[in-house]
Parts: C-alpha cells; sequence; structure tokens
C-alpha cells in the first residue's frame, strides 16, 4: 500500500502540491487528472522520489518516510526498484539495443544472470508485440513502439507500482491505440497502476479509483462512476473542456 | 632532386622517425591516457553535489583547470623543469614533460568531457534513476558512454594538438623529433628541407589519428539514424 499524508511541494511563489492525502491501493489503477499544471506530474514524482515535498508523509508498505527529514539512500533506492515509470517522453536509452534496454536495470540492479534477465525481457517484449524488434536500436522505431518498449523496460524490474506520465501525450491517435491497449491488459491484469493522462475516454474506461487535481489540491477522490456521471460543477466545466479540446 | 638531397632525406628521416617513436608518440599516449583519467575525475567532481566542507574539493579541481587553460603550456613546462627545482622538487625531463601534458591536456578535455555530459538529457538520468540504479550507475552506463559520442570530436581536437604540443618539450632537452630535425639542419645548412621533413612526419601521425577518429566516430554514433 502506497499513502501520502499531508505533502506539501512547493516552488517558490507555487504551491505544486497542497497538503496532498491519498492512498493507492494495491492491485487497482488510480487515474490522476486536472488541468495543465494542477501538479499531476509533480505528484507522480514525489511518489518515485524524483521530486523531492517540503513536507509529509509518505508509506510505502512497512517503510514510512518523513519529507521534512532527510531520507537514507537506500530507501530511495528500494522505493525506486519497486516502482517502474514510463515517461511522456519514453526516455528509452538510445545506446543500448531494445533487449539490452529491457535488461539492464534487472542485470545490474538486481543483479539477475544475463540469460534469466534476456529470456524475461523477450517474453517482455512479445507481450508489447515487439518480438522482433529485440536487436534494433530504439531510434529504428516509431514512437508509439518506443514507449512499448518503455513499459517493458519498467516491468522487467517486476515493479510492485506502475506510474505512468501522459504516456500517450507525445503519440499521434494511430500509435496511441496500440500504448493504450497495452495499459488496459496491464489494468486488467490487476496490476498496481497509477496514471496520469488527458484522455477521458481511456481514464473512464481503465479507473478503479480517479483523483481530479486542481492547483495542487486534491479536489476528488474516488468512484469514477460518480466522477463522471455526476461531476461538480467545477469537474463538469473541466470535462466539458477536454471534450471542447478533443472535438476542436 | 639532386642526389645529396636524397642522401640528406635518406640519412634523416631514420633519426626522425626515431625520436618520434622514442619520444613525441610515447610522450603523447602516455599523457594523453594519464590526462584523460585526470579529465574525467575533475569533470566528476565538478559536476558533482558535494556539499558542506567538500564544496572545497571543487573549488580545487575548478582553480586547476582555470590556472592550466589560463597559462601558456611552455610556461607550465618550465615552471615544474626549471622552477620547481628551487622548491626542492626535482623532475627528469621526461617525467616533467608526462605532468605538464597531463596537466594541461586533462584540463582542457574535462571541460570537454563536461560539456558533453551535460548534453545528455535530464530525462536518462531520470528513467534510469526510477530503474532503482545508484547515481554512480546512472553516470556509468548510461550517460558517459552516451557522452563518448558528443565528446569524441573535441576530444580528438585536443589529441592531435596534443601531438604537436610535444615539440615544446624539446625546450626542456629531450631530443623529440623537433629537436632531432633542428640539430641535423644546423649539420647540414639544408633548415627547409630537414623542418618540412618534420612536419611531413608530424602530418602523417595527425592523419593517422584523423582516420582513427572517423572510424571511432562511426562506431559510437551506430545507434544514431543517419541524419544530414
Ligand atoms: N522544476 C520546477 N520549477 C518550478 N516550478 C515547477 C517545476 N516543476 C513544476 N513546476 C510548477 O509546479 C506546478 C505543477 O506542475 P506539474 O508539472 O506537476 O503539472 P502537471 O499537472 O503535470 O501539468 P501538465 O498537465 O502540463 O503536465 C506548475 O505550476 C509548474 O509550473
Ligand atoms: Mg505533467
Amino acid at each position: 500500500m502506497l499513502k501520502l499524508e499531508h505533502v506539501n511541494k512547493i516552488y517558490g511563489e507555487r504551491h505544486a502540491l497542497n497538503d496532498v492525502n491519498i492512498a493507492f491501493p494495491e492491485h487497482k489503477t488510480t487515474v490522476i487528472v486536472g488541468p495543465s499544471g494542477s501538479g499531476k506530474s509533480t505528484l507522480l514524482r514525489s511518489l518515485n522520489l524524483l521530486e523531492r515535498p517540503e513536507n509529509g508523509l509518505y508509506h510505502f508498505d512497512d517503510l514510512t518516510l518523513d519529507f521534512s527529514k532527510s531520507i537514507p539512500e537506500k530507501n530511495i533506492l528500494s522505493i525506486r526498484r519497486q516502482t517502474g515509470m514510463v515517461f511522456q517522453s519514453f526516455n528509452l536509452f538510445p545506446h543500448l539495443s531494445v533487449l539490452k534496454n529491457v535488461t539492464e536495470a534487472p542485470i545490474h540492479v538486481l543483479k539477475q544472470s544475463t540469460a534469466a534477465a534476456t529470456s524475461t525481457a523477450k517474453d517482455l517484449l512479445a507481450q508489447v508485440g515487439l518480438a522482433d524488434k529485440a536487436d534494433q536500436f530504439p531510434t529504428a522505431l516509431s514512437g508509439g513502439q518506443q514507449q512499448r518498449v518503455a513499459i517493458a523496460r519498467a516491468l522487467a524490474m517486476k515493479p510492485k507500482y506502475l506510474f505512468f506520465d501522459e504516456p500517450t501525450s507525445a503519440l499521434d491517435p494511430e500509435l496511441e491505440a496500440g500504448v493504450l491497449r497495452v495499459l488496459l491488459k496491464l489494468a486488467q491484469e490487476h496490476n498496481s497502476m497509477i496514471v496520469v493522462t488527458h484522455n477521458m475516454e481511456f481514464a473512464r474506461g481503465v479507473a478503479d479509483q480517479i483523483i481530479f487535481l486542481e492547483e495542487g489540491e486534491i479536489l476528488y477522490s474516488g468512484d469514477p462512476k460518480t466522477f463522471f456521471t455526476e461531476p461538480t460543477e467545477r469537474i463538469h466545466e473541466f470535462l466539458s473542456a477536454m471534450n471542447f479540446m478533443v472535438k476542436a | 632532386m639532386s642526389s645529396s638531397t636524397w642522401e640528406i632525406i635518406t640519412s634523416s628521416l631514420p633519426q626522425i622517425l626515431t625520436a618520434a617513436a622514442k619520444y613525441t608518440i610515447p610522450l603523447t599516449l602516455i599523457s594523453f591516457v594519464l590526462g584523460l583519467l585526470l579529465a574525467l575525475l575533475t569533470a566528476m567532481v565538478r559536476l558533482s553535489l558535494l556539499r558542506g566542507p567538500f564544496q572545497i574539493v571543487r573549488g580545487i579541481f575548478w582553480g586547476y583547470v582555470w590556472i592550466f587553460r589560463s597559462t601558456p603550456l611552455l610556461v607550465q613546462l618550465f615552471i615544474v623543469f626549471f622552477g620547481l627545482p628551487n622548491l626542492g622538487v626535482q623532475f627528469s625531463p621526461w617525467t616533467a614533460a608526462i605532468i605538464t601534458f597531463t596537466l594541461n591536456v586533462g584540463a582542457y578535455s574535462s571541460e570537454t568531457i563536461r560539456a558533453a555530459i551535460l548534453s545528455i538529457p535530464n530525462g536518462q538520468w531520470e528513467a534510469a534513476l526510477t530503474l532503482g540504479m545508484t547515481r554512480r550507475q546512472v553516470l556509468f552506463r548510461i550517460i558517459l558512454p552516451q557522452a563518448v559520442r558528443v565528446s569524441l570530436p573535441p576530444l580528438s581536437n585536443s589529441f592531435i594538438g596534443l601531438v604537436k604540443d610535444t615539440s615544446l618539450a624539446s625546450s626542456i632537452t629531450i631530443v623529440e623529433m623537433f629537436t632531432v630535425g633542428q640539430q641535423i639542419s644546423a649539420k647540414t645548412y639544408e633548415p627547409l628541407l630537414l623542418y618540412s621533413l618534420v612536419a611531413l612526419v608530424y602530418l602523417v601521425i595527425c592523419t593517422v589519428l584523423t582516420v582513427l577518429q572517423g572510424y571511432l566516430e562511426k562506431w559510437t554514433s551506430r545507434y544514431v539514424p543517419t541524419q544530414h
């Protein structure tokens, strides 16, 4: 179980996270939505400690971190090993083949044997439909294919939680579908996932829990059905803006 | 070409080549390898997250780069070889040359390496860190392999520059290529011929390095789509 209590992140004048209290249940998919600049990325990046909130508590299973105190390096590494992250911009390692992108961390972080890591990586690449691309360099792949490699790379660490920060925002619609299909399958397999997305259709289809952020504050958290069918005035406004943008 | 000119060429070329093999090439290779190691260390310290009192270490390396980039190599050679004995520190010409060339090329190359490391997008660090790698692992396994590609052209510049700079070792009594040419020219009264021969040998050495650079660039860029 992953949980934040009274977490604040401040950039200069800006309250990027404002007293955030939220739990992310295991084996469920939490979708985070909200306008641009509302703190969605900051929230996700705080969970794998790419950002350091000023204060608040972070519970990761039995481990509790106090953001206002210094956090031991071994706790940071431990949390990162148990969480996978997929970025909007893929961030594959360009100098490594697709296969090596996937085996790099299992071999050098988890100390798996090359043979074991390679065999797992090949399975994962097959699962995301890229078995035939193992020996290519990432630059030879389309954006959608690169993002699926990035997902395989994250999965190879067998993380407890998977984070996705707008995984399809950099993709054309026809490439987006392939990536969303992989995400949907992962959700159906009851992985513990947290997904930031602007795709409301997808959010509605995949979310077990939905979070609406605005100016660093959680204005809604809970049942996705209520969120979409009985939105508050502010959420209604947000949703129609999203629809409007989709149609425009 | 008169027969005597030809004779001078055939008799002096072996001496010049011997000097190249005994001094110019080893001086360059040893200084460059040591210089690269020093440069890597310097770049890493200058990019490190050292805090508190450890910041002084970063200051020291900053000062080293500042001094060696801001003073002439010839003056540095003279200080190390002729100057330091006044402080009771005496080096053989060979050692003094290696030390000076290493420090000099290390200072320049550290800036090359530092810039190359900084040129790798932050997303690479983040992706590797989120996989649970330590900062050291990220640097050595993800960032530096990509930085090599970026730094290859400027490092080759430094390397080729160093080949020619080793001629300055003649000023601290090392009988390298240039000195040999000078000595023969004094005997034969053929400065044009002799210095041209010396220049030709430098040209050949640097051409080999240029070709090598081309292959290395191609190899380190194998993952980059061809662009024009
Ligand atoms: N490194 C930073 N320095 C200063 N301000 C920052 C930094 N990162 C984020 N912010 C600010 O914090 C707020 C939240 O940013 P964040 O990136 O989390 O928003 P977001 O909801 O992910 O937006 P988007 O939908 O555009 O990705 C924004 O106002 C942003 O300008
Ligand atoms: Mg964002």
